[in-house]
């Protein structure tokens, strides 16, 4: 049993890598287990990829020793505006405006690329000696937390761990060989994600219109471009998505509008479809999903890498404070803390996302007053919404050390 | 002192369930893994202090001779064994101690389990570094002898660190209305009330015993998180305290 790793994290992802740096800091030693090939992360081009990263991940991240790396390729985000706009007519007379300097802390976040996230994280599991990264390997199988494998390069192809932690996102295997089924919907509605260059420069706001067919996002990237989240219900998007670049550009310049000039594509064009996805418990015996393999939820808030983060922190925090505590760390009474903590949190901006969508993505004229009168509400809404996170962290412990920018 | 090897096979199934009975965290013992890890807590923090070590380190009690007194299924053991300790399990229960050595076995870990008392083990002079002394001194007939068998127990320098149950109206209501008759977590006739000891008579007998007392806090539960905390104010019905023998 001395020997005996204390983690297999099954995913080689963003939120995989996270969790085994953050064991690491405190001295645990894990496993990851990554579908990708080493090549496959390192291919640095562009691809259009980019996450908006809270305050809180970053704070994570710079505990981590994780974002001083990163600062050079991060745009930090210094306004937000909402609106609701109808195609081709710009925003609404009630426009939302948050500033950065209304709060204390700085900017709202940061937008980083895909790509830059990426590298550092794999940078980092690579050379950290208290894990062993195996890329490029497929999971056959799991029971008494013990992970099978097809690599030849695993001695007997088998992996154990005192715990076994799924980040092997929506479709999670490690979800079901643990015997935890999910509940979720689909929407009729499809994310179109890419990279605009744009002539004027975007001065670090981040553009949110809320359009008859489906949110779109318009997130600062460094220099003159933007990251775009823009959904469509899945015919129109798919119907996009097969247009060449010229003819996808025509679609997207009437919703985008010209506030920043011009706008050409750079990166790659990718679709998700909608679709809300969450694990029925995030613990079984030996096992803990985190990220998408715990709650799939589309990518209307950006939300879905910081709940990854967030997932992060709180189970780094469980299992370190059991292991300091001399507990067996796999055990489900240590586990179901993890899923206290992050069951609620998860489940309200999952429902809260979902409301939105629906409120919005509507040309009904009764929702739409209601909608243009509600959205001086919206106002009030981050009063309401940290009124409910304070209930939830009053239900579930503090907030993970980690995300206040502390060790565990 | 019973061998640990001999265990009669026809008894392990027995054994075996009745060590799975003591480790469901939502059966029978379900009050007592609900505050654990605040003991846990507790007892790292003080052993940590006491000793210089550095909970963040793999193994930090390497080297620590630690005794459990009532050490029932191993619940505190096994943790401390994790810890690098070199743990001793006294249990005056004769049939804890198969089921304990049992689930050891089955977490892959090295215990000395032995069906003795505190008095039978300081009479044959054996000494500890750490003294747990958990939940136990609220069932004993003569808590003062006991308290003292303690003392001999540990090594000049050493750590007694005793929990237990404080007497008030409120203490009444919370551990024999509410932990036995509401809640029933334990069954009914666990605790007698008059046998509970404030925190005051506690320190004092301590030191009557021969310790100092360095320490105490409460261990308090939050009804709506569901779960124990530690107090550095409010001893009012469960609490826990840290005594040292001097050296000469």
């Amino acid at each position: 049993m001395t020997d005996r790793n204390d983690a297999v994290i099954v995913g080689g992802g963003l939120v995989g890598p996270l969790i085994a740096l953050a064991l690491s800091s405190e001295g645990l030693r894990t496993v990851v287990l990554d579908a990708q090939k080493v090549a496959k992360h390192k291919a640095a081009d562009f691809d259009g990829r980019a996450y908006a990263l809270t305050l809180t991940t970053i704070r994570m991240l710079k505990v981590l020793g994780l974002w001083e790396p990163l600062a050079e390729h991060a745009q930090p985000i210094l306004d937000i505006k909402v609106s609701d706009g109808r195609a081709g007519q710009g925003a609404s007379p009630l426009f939302l405006h948050f500033d950065h300097r209304e709060i204390e802390e700085g900017p709202f976040g940061h937008l980083i690329e895909d790509r830059h996230l990426r590298r550092v994280l794999l940078d980092r599991i690579t050379d950290d000696p208290l894990i062993h990264h195996i890329p490029g390997v497929q999971v056959t199988g799991l029971s008494d937390a013990t992970v099978t494998t097809n690599a030849r390069k695993v001695a007997d192809r088998s992996v154990n761990g005192r715990v076994i932690i799924g980040c092997d996102g929506r479709r999670s295997k490690v979800a079901e060989w643990s015997g935890i089924g999910r509940t979720g919907w689909a929407y009729d509605q499809t994310s179109l994600v890419c990279a605009v260059e744009h002539e004027l420069p975007h001065n670090g706001v981040a553009h949110q219109f809320f359009t008859p067919s489906g949110p779109l996002a318009i997130l600062p990237l460094t220099g003159n471009r933007s990251s775009i989240v823009w959904t469509e219900t899945t015919a129109v998007a798919e119907e996009i998505q097969t247009r060449t670049d010229a003819g996808y550009l025509d679609a997207l310049r009437p919703v985008f509008g010209d506030f920043l000039g011009d706008i050409t594509l750079t990166g790659k064009r990718f679709t998700y479809p909608l679709g809300l996805s969450l694990a029925d418990a995030f613990v079984a015996d030996r096992v803990a999903l985190a990220g998408d393999a715990a709650h799939g939820i589309h990518p209307l808030a950006g939300q879905g890498f910081n709940l990854g983060v967030r997932d992060a922190a709180a189970l780094a925090q469980v299992l370190v404070e059991a292991n300091r505590r001399g507990e067996d760390i796999g055990t489900l009474d240590v586990l179901e803390r993890f899923q206290r903590w992050r069951r609620f949190d998860t489940a309200a901006l999952a429902v809260a996302t979902d409301g939105i969508n629906r409120l919005f993505s509507n040309d009904n004229p009764i929702l739409r007053t209601v909608r243009d009168a509600g959205l001086g509400l919206v106002n009030s809404l981050p009063q309401l919404r940290r009124g409910l996170m304070r209930e939830a962290a009053g239900l579930s412990g503090d907030m993970p050390r980690l995300l206040t920018g502390h060790r565990i | 002192m019973e061998s640990q090897t001999t265990v009669d096979p026809s008894e392990v199934a027995k054994f075996e369930a009745m060590a799975a009975e003591w480790w469901d965290p939502n059966g029978k013992f379900k009050p007592l893994h609900m505050l654990n890890p605040c003991r846990l807590d507790y007892i790292v923090d003080q052993v940590s202090a006491e000793f210089t070590r550095d909970p963040r380190q793999p193994k930090p009690f390497e080297g620590l001779r630690i005794l459990d007194i009532g050490c029932g299924g191993g619940l505190l053991c096994e943790p401390m064994a994790r810890l690098g300790a070199t743990i001793v399990g006294a249990d005056a229960a004769p049939r804890n101690i198969p089921v304990a050595q049992t689930h050891a076995q089955q977490s892959g870990l090295t215990i000395d389990y032995r069906h003795t008392t505190a008095e039978d083990m300081a009479a044959a002079g054996e000494q500890f570094d750490v003294v747990l002394n958990m939940e136990v001194v609220e069932h004993v007939a003569d808590p003062l002898a006991y308290l003292t068998a303690c003392q001999q127990l540990l090594k000049p320098g050493g750590l007694m660190i005793c929990s237990t149950i404080n007497r008030n109206p409120k203490s009444y209501v919370m551990a024999i209305i509410g932990a036995e008759h509401v809640m029933r977590w334990l069954p009914k006739g666990t605790h007698e009330f008059s046998k509970f000891i404030t925190p005051d008579e506690l320190f004092d007998l301590i030191t009557r015993a021969g310790l100092d007392p360095v320490d105490r806090k409460g261990f308090v539960f939050n009804p709506i998180g569901w779960s124990w905390s530690l107090s550095h104010k409010d001893l009012s019905v469960n609490y826990v305290t840290a005594s040292v023998k001097p050296t000469p």
